[in-house]
């Protein structure tokens, strides 16, 4: 279960890249619950890439960095404290690179995100199944990384605090998700004492806009395999254009609209172990890149239940285990 | 239930952070008001910069006290602070913390906005911004370190003498403040002593949006709002009528023309220079046999401001620009320059983190107010707390940006007399930890100006002293871990700045100022 989500989304970069990692099987964006006493913990590997980013709303290239890379790799977590609720967490190291020009790679450990993530409401119906989800998440710079050096830094190290409505509707093995989230992100710190946005600021502190993402997802969930694909509309409300040849800015005004598609598949003979893997796209865009993602991971469940022997699920809309 | 718990705690949380405000506070938002120590009354005796007498442009006698017109202007004054709104009271705070401090702060803004390199044509040549053209892409100034540090000293300069002149007239005329001769006016800033006319507030709106014609046209309408606002606290505080504040606009904006037409001739126009000039600075460096600085920009970009070094200095002549051109770099092909080149890739191969924050500390790159923006920052951040008059700031200011534009003077004919290689050119392993700027690496800019600044600054400020020179050694260092410079280009940078500077501690001790 991987915990990237919308604000890691912008997290990971500085907007201008960014992995849309918010789309993989079973995390704090999808309707599915780990049962009491298990844990799911794994790692995903994700990389992905752009050679032409929105200045504004201008589509451009510069041979000055020619194709900016990230990659990542995720330690994460997902622990039923109940049936209906679950805690999930997320680490990654992060590494960017430019094929072209003189700017240094960086490379880091990154923010430290965790959800709590409840299921008030599961509903059968007449057909199908309908459930609420509500969630609260935060994340929190876990290193002292370098923030003003985009488009190559990190991250944007500000903490950040997100709350998350989820509405899913499960039909035999075809389901539909929509969400919508809001993030509230605190000031960031650059390490310099002065920078301009629209006018000049004397501090080194920088205020920064909030960001609201709605995502859609949908396609087949069997205990065994899942196979989505998903939309995201991610808006930065506020911040400002990236002038004509400049340089990007955390508090840009990222906005992007990406399109991906996700499986995670149950290896049947190796009970709790799951690979997972996806790829997306950004098709639309303001002050990021155009960046295509792919990514992998393993997963293992571990059961923490005092009973030794796991509880077997029925087609259950909303709750994954084994 | 234990999730009720946690909702609580998230909760808890998410108002936690919501609460905290996000605005953000600039360092000089709050000021207190301006009260200097001295009034420095006999300011007009100072020696100018360019004015040849301080009363080269005359200023009328002034209406007495108690002649029914001038009645009329502090009735003006009155009627204005019976109805003071939120605005003008925020007004009248944003500029009593300094006339100098403030137009110093907008040109800062103005750099920074406008510090941004031109993107190239389709052809992979570049554009030039057209100062007879300056709405069209690429906006004009493109505002990077040579002109910023130019622009500084042009507007600092012309301040400082349109100060003095004001301060003359002053003396002459001494017609007191509004709230000294008439009671029922409130002081709305310190009340001092200082004559009233002409206004030392409308000399420096005049001066500077004068200058502003010249050095950011595109930015003539704003700068005049700006103008008008400074003048409009001056007369709502209860420190100027209206006729003080015309003959003071109208004084500054005289001098400020003063300044123009030497701007106009002072061969900044010719600092780009042509195709032609270009290839010949390759030609002599490979003719000496020494290898030749090439543009790490992609498409290739012509060197910054090529003929910069030949513009016309303020603290002395172009015969001593030479000389205070330094020995040439070691040899590109020396043992060395290996031993240097091999420095930097160890500093930038795995840089420490302590590292890359110097470098971006002192970065001053694409966007920002340039190197001598920041030293302007600190010097008027450490000015803040000392007292001084307006027309003491803007001598100190002057001195100050006189050094930083006459270091980049000699700094650029330095850079284009050698034509050295990055570092990154001689090894393209070594990676930088900021931009790399577009022009030859001997001898560093950062290093010049800081040398400069750090060394006119111990001067005025002689407490301050050992921090700004370990500011200088901090910004010039940053340039060697960061990949962007040669030992040698650092050291040799630091000197020749604090070379430059020395010229500026001997007008400062014969300006009269002390």
């Amino acid at each position: 279960m991987n915990l990237l989500n919308s604000n890691k989304l912008l997290l990971i970069v500085m907007g201008i890249v960014f992995s849309i990692t918010s789309l993989y099987a079973q995390t704090d964006q999808d309707a599915i619950m780990m049962n009491k006493n298990l844990f799911c913990t794994g790692l995903t590997y994700n990389t992905n890439s752009w050679n032409k980013y929105w200045e504004g709303t201008n589509l451009r290239d510069n041979l000055n960095i020619g194709t900016i890379s990230t990659n990542e790799i995720s330690i994460m977590g997902n622990y039923g404290v109940k049936d209906n609720l679950n805690i999930l967490f997320n680490a990654p190291y992060v590494s960017t690179k430019a094929s072209a020009g003189v700017l240094h790679a960086m490379s880091g450990i990154q923010d430290f995100s965790a959800w709590v993530k409840w299921m008030p409401i599961e509903k059968e119906l007449k057909h199908g199944t309908f459930s609420l989800y509500l969630l609260g998440g935060a994340s929190l710079p876990m290193t002292n990384y370098i923030v003003d050096f985009l488009p190559l830094s990190i991250g944007l190290k500000s903490s950040t605090v997100s709350g998350r409505l989820m509405l899913d509707y499960q039909l035999g093995k075809f389901f539909v998700t929509g969400s919508e989230t809001y993030t509230v992100r605190g000031n960031t710190k650059l390490e310099r004492n002065s920078y301009y946005t629209t006018s000049l600021y004397l501090t080194n502190e920088v205020s920064m806009p909030d960001v609201n993402t709605i995502s859609l997802r949908t396609g087949f969930r069997s205990n065994w395999l899942i196979a989505e694909a998903i939309i995201t509309d991610m808006k930065t409300l506020g911040g400002f254009d990236i002038s004509k040849n400049n340089m990007p800015f955390p508090s840009n005004k990222m906005n992007a609209t990406s399109i991906a598609a996700n499986f995670k598949y149950e290896i049947q003979k190796v009970k709790g172990l799951s690979l997972v893997g996806g790829a997306s796209h950004v098709i639309a865009g303001r002050n990021v890149g155009q960046s295509t993602g792919y990514y992998g991971g393993l997963f293992y469940i571990l059961d923490f239940s005092k009973k030794k022997s796991t509880k077997e699920t029925t087609n259950n809309s909303s709750s994954q285990n084994k | 239930m234990k999730y009720q718990s946690i909702k609580i705690y998230f909760s808890i949380l998410v108002i936690t952070i919501v609460s905290c405000s996000k605005k953000v506070e600039n360092r000089t938002d709050n000021l207190p008001a301006l009260n200097p120590s001295s009034i420095d009354i006999n300011a007009g005796s100072w020696k100018t910069i360019l004015l040849k007498r301080p009363d080269t442009f005359a200023v009328a006698i002034p209406l007495a006290v108690n002649n029914v017109n001038y009645v009329a202007e502090l009735n003006e004054i009155k009627g204005l602070q019976k109805s003071v709104t939120p605005e003008q009271n925020d007004n009248i705070k944003y500029w009593a913390a300094g006339g100098v401090l403030r137009w110093n702060e907008l040109m800062r803004e103005l750099v920074a906005k406008y510090n941004i390199p031109p993107y190239q044509n389709a052809d992979g040549t570049y554009p030039i911004p057209s100062s007879a053209n300056p709405f069209a892409y690429p906006l004009f100034p493109f505002s990077n370190p040579p002109y910023a540090a130019r622009a500084y000293a042009y507007i600092a300069a012309a301040q400082y003498d349109a100060l003095v002149a004001c301060w003359y007239y002053k003396n002459l005329y001494s017609r007191p403040a509004p709230y000294k001769t008439d009671a029922s006016i409130v002081a709305k800033i310190p009340a001092t002593s200082l004559p009233s006319y002409p206004s030392e507030a409308a000399v420096l709106a005049g001066v500077t949006a004068e200058m502003m014609k010249l050095l950011f046209p595109t930015e003539i309408g704003a700068i005049q709002l700006k103008a008008q606002a400074h003048e409009e606290a001056a007369i709502i505080s209860g420190s100027a009528t209206r006729s003080d504040v015309a003959a003071g606009e109208t004084l500054g904006r005289q001098i400020a023309q003063v300044f123009i037409a030497r701007a106009r001739t002072d061969n900044a126009g010719k600092a780009v220079g042509t195709p032609v000039d270009w290839a010949n600075f390759v030609t002599i460096t490979a003719a000496k046999g020494e290898i030749p600085w090439i543009s790490l920009d992609n498409p290739k970009r012509p060197g910054m401001l090529p003929f910069f070094g030949r513009v016309t200095p303020f603290l002395f002549d172009t015969a001593t620009v030479r000389a205070l051109v330094p020995p040439p770099p070691p040899s590109t092909s020396s043992d060395q320059m290996k031993t240097e080149l091999a420095e930097v890739y160890n500093y930038t191969n795995h840089p420490t983190l302590e590292n890359q924050q110097l470098v971006l500390f002192w970065g001053d790159g694409v966007g920002t107010y340039t190197p001598p923006g920041h030293w302007n920052t600190i010097a008027a951040e450490d000015f803040i707390s000392r007292n001084f008059s307006e027309v003491k700031w803007a001598r100190n200011m002057a001195l100050l940006n006189m050094s930083l534009m006459d270091a980049g003077i000699v700094c650029w004919n330095t850079k284009y007399t050698y034509f050295n290689p990055r570092p990154s050119q001689l090894n393209p392993a070594i990676k930088t930890l900021t931009g790399l700027p577009n022009f030859p690496s001997y001898i560093s800019g950062h290093s010049t100006f800081s040398g400069a600044a750090a060394t006119i600054l111990g001067y005025l400020n002689p407490d301050r002293a050992a921090a700004y020179t370990q500011m200088a050694n901090d910004a010039s260092k940053s340039r060697l871990v960061g990949g962007l410079h040669y030992q040698s280009d650092c050291t040799v940078g630091l000197t020749v700045g604090s070379n430059v500077a020395q010229f500026a501690i001997t007008r400062a001790k014969a300006d009269g100022a002390n």
